[in-house]
């Protein structure tokens, strides 16, 4: 495994009264693609709301290069180059597909060369370009959140559920999708329910259960010991497929 | 704001957006329809241009709040204040300035509204500023609250215009040149009301430019719908919505400027007594559609005015019979912003 950019240390949220997170520690390492698995309820988009600082941890510490930035502002933890997908993608409907991606470029025009590539990763936003957001179908939203969150170079993409409620067609480009995001050598940590997309992109995986790391490793070993997918997910890889 | 073309494989034929015409051809539609009733054409326009006149002012008045509304989620009762001070904020103008009133100079009686409109957005800017920071920054979140702090704002500030400039209604004159109308044949128009037109228009196009051509207005369009999103995109909202406030204020304090003149007189609550309007026509608008709020305020207006003349008996519920038509046609207003 490489350094670690991101790091969670004994990471405890609390939301109102309730308890979420209980002590989550792992590691993101630099360049890879580590897959978040889990129930649902385990904490995983908790965790990563976490990160972002749109739930503020209650006590541990999380590192992203070096730097805690545990109490840090959310709009500080985007600047420090930590891109977000929410479950709910967070497409601003009302604007068009280009002003979404004028937004997240914050520095400024976004850069024509990466412009083509992201227009290639997912070529069905061209054709709605210049249209409000809220006419897209499903998949293309969340098409529009990741291209979002690439419009500028990041250090680290948390992305959360992506292939939920997709066809099969349209998971599998994504897959693809992330497949080139991945050999561009971005690092990213994905929540997904999806075992056979996790298996297809992941290099690490971590399983969360309750609130709290039950597994950390490479997928590979996941992917081998169906035992251990059937005891940590409650499902193996040839349900998924 | 950073501009981007098409990608250049996009190809040649693209989906169309679906633009909703059917509120905007309720104006025209509401013209021609009271036409009959009038009976008068000459009659009908003067009636017509003194509705969008009014309905300007209170667009004017109430284009800050929506924003306020649709970006903060603040329900801001005392927005009326912001109104009064600048009404009053005309007499910083009008007091070293009196003799540009009478003045038969239409460039100076310009200049002299120009000031006053300049003085005042600075008055209510800075009143904005310190009222969103001590009176409306401890409650987010929590709409009761903020009605109670907000009308309690309210009170607070017109007791301090009681103190600064006393209790009694002060009449301001109307600049000379803008008295006085236009008369073309049988057709009356009022000066006054025709560069409370222009101003409106002015202002509202100038709104729609910034909204939809400058990163800012990007970032206002969508904290709106989404104040999350933006903050995870990396900027400082709270920043925004502050800004938001100050212009909204400074919106208000120009329509108090217009409403002024237009009365010809100040009182301390003559901001609280049109808040009734300015809420009708943001519902009616949309909370939030800073282009629903300039329709709703020209259908209210010119509703009220026909209705007034048709069968005065009905002028007075005339508003809340347009709300009430509007929201069975479309619950969330005439232009729906979505919403988090």
């Amino acid at each position: 495994m490489t350094e670690p950019l991101l790091q969670l240390s004994d990471v405890h949220t609390h939301i109102g009264p309730y308890h979420i997170l209980h002590g989550v520690d792992f590691a993101v390492p630099a360049g890879e693609l580590t897959m978040l698995l889990g129930r649902n309820g385990a904490g995983k988009s908790t965790t990563l709301r976490t990160i972002m600082g749109l739930w503020q941890a209650s006590s541990g510490r999380i590192h992203f290069d070096g730097s805690d930035i545990t109490t840090w502002s959310t709009p500080d933890i985007a600047r420090a180059g930590i891109a977000y997908v929410p479950e709910a993608m967070g497409i601003f409907t009302d604007l068009t597909v280009r002003e979404n991606i004028v937004l997240a470029a914050r520095s400024g025009p976004v850069d024509k060369t990466r412009l083509d590539w992201i227009l290639g990763l997912f070529p069905a936003l061209k054709r709605f370009w210049n249209l409000p957001a809220g006419n897209l179908s499903g998949g293309q939203k969340q098409m529009l959140a990741i291209a979002r969150a690439i419009a500028e170079p990041r250090r680290l993409l948390l992305i959360d559920e992506p292939t939920k409620g997709l066809a099969p067609v349209m998971v599998r480009s994504m897959i693809e999708a992330f497949k080139a995001l991945k050999a561009s050598g971005e690092t990213i940590l994905l929540v997904e329910q999806n075992f056979y997309a996790a298996s297809a992109l992941g290099d690490n995986v971590i399983v969360m259960d309750d609130g709290r790391i039950v597994h950390s490793g490479a997928m590979s070993d996941l992917v081998a010991d169906k035992d251990m997918q059937q005891r940590l997910l409650g499902l193996s890889l040839d349900a998924h497929q | 704001m950073s501009d981007m073309a098409a990608p250049s494989s996009a190809p040649a034929e693209l989906p169309r957006a679906k633009t909703d015409w059917l509120p905007l051809l309720l104006i025209p539609a509401l013209g021609l329809l009271a036409l009959p009733f009038v009976g008068s054409p000459s009659t009908w326009v003067t009636l017509t241009v003194a509705g969008l006149a009014m309905g300007m002012m209170i667009f004017l008045m109430a284009s800050g709040l929506t924003l306020v509304f649709g970006l903060m989620d603040i329900i801001n009762f005392g927005h009326g204040v912001f109104i009064s001070l600048g009404a009053y904020a005309t007499l910083l103008v009008l007091g070293p300035l009196a003799g540009w009133a009478l003045s038969d100079s239409i460039g100076l009686n310009l200049a002299l509204l120009g000031l006053c409109i300049l003085v005042a957005m600075g008055v209510t800017a800075l009143a904005g500023a310190v009222f969103e920071r001590v009176i409306v920054r401890p409650v987010y979140g929590s709409h009761l609250k903020q009605i109670l702090v907000t009308m309690g704002g309210l009170i607070v500030t017109e007791q301090l215009i009681h103190a600064i400039w006393g209790a009694s209604p002060i009449p301001i004159p109307l600049p000379q040149s803008l008295r006085g109308a236009f008369v073309l044949g049988d057709i009356v128009m009022e000066r006054y009301r025709v560069i409370a037109v222009v101003i409106g228009l002015v202002v509202f196009m100038g709104m729609q430019l910034i909204l939809n051509r400058t990163r800012i207005g990007l970032l206002i369009r969508a904290g709106v719908e989404n104040p999350e999103m933006v903050e995870a995109l990396g900027y400082r909202i709270r920043r925004l919505f502050v800004s938001v406030f100050i212009a909204g204020s400074a919106l208000a304090g120009l329509g108090g400027v217009m409403w002024a003149f237009y009365r010809q007189t100040l009182t301390a609550g003559m901001g609280m007594e049109v808040m009734v309007l300015v809420f009708i026509v943001i519902i009616i608008g949309g909370l939030g559609s800073v282009g629903g709020c300039f329709v709703g305020s020209i259908l209210v207006a010119l509703v009220a005015n026909y209705v007034g003349f048709i069968e005065p008996k009905l002028a007075l519920i005339s508003n809340i019979l347009v709300m009430a038509l509007v929201l069975v046609w479309r619950p969330q207003g005439l232009f729906p912003v979505a919403r988090r």
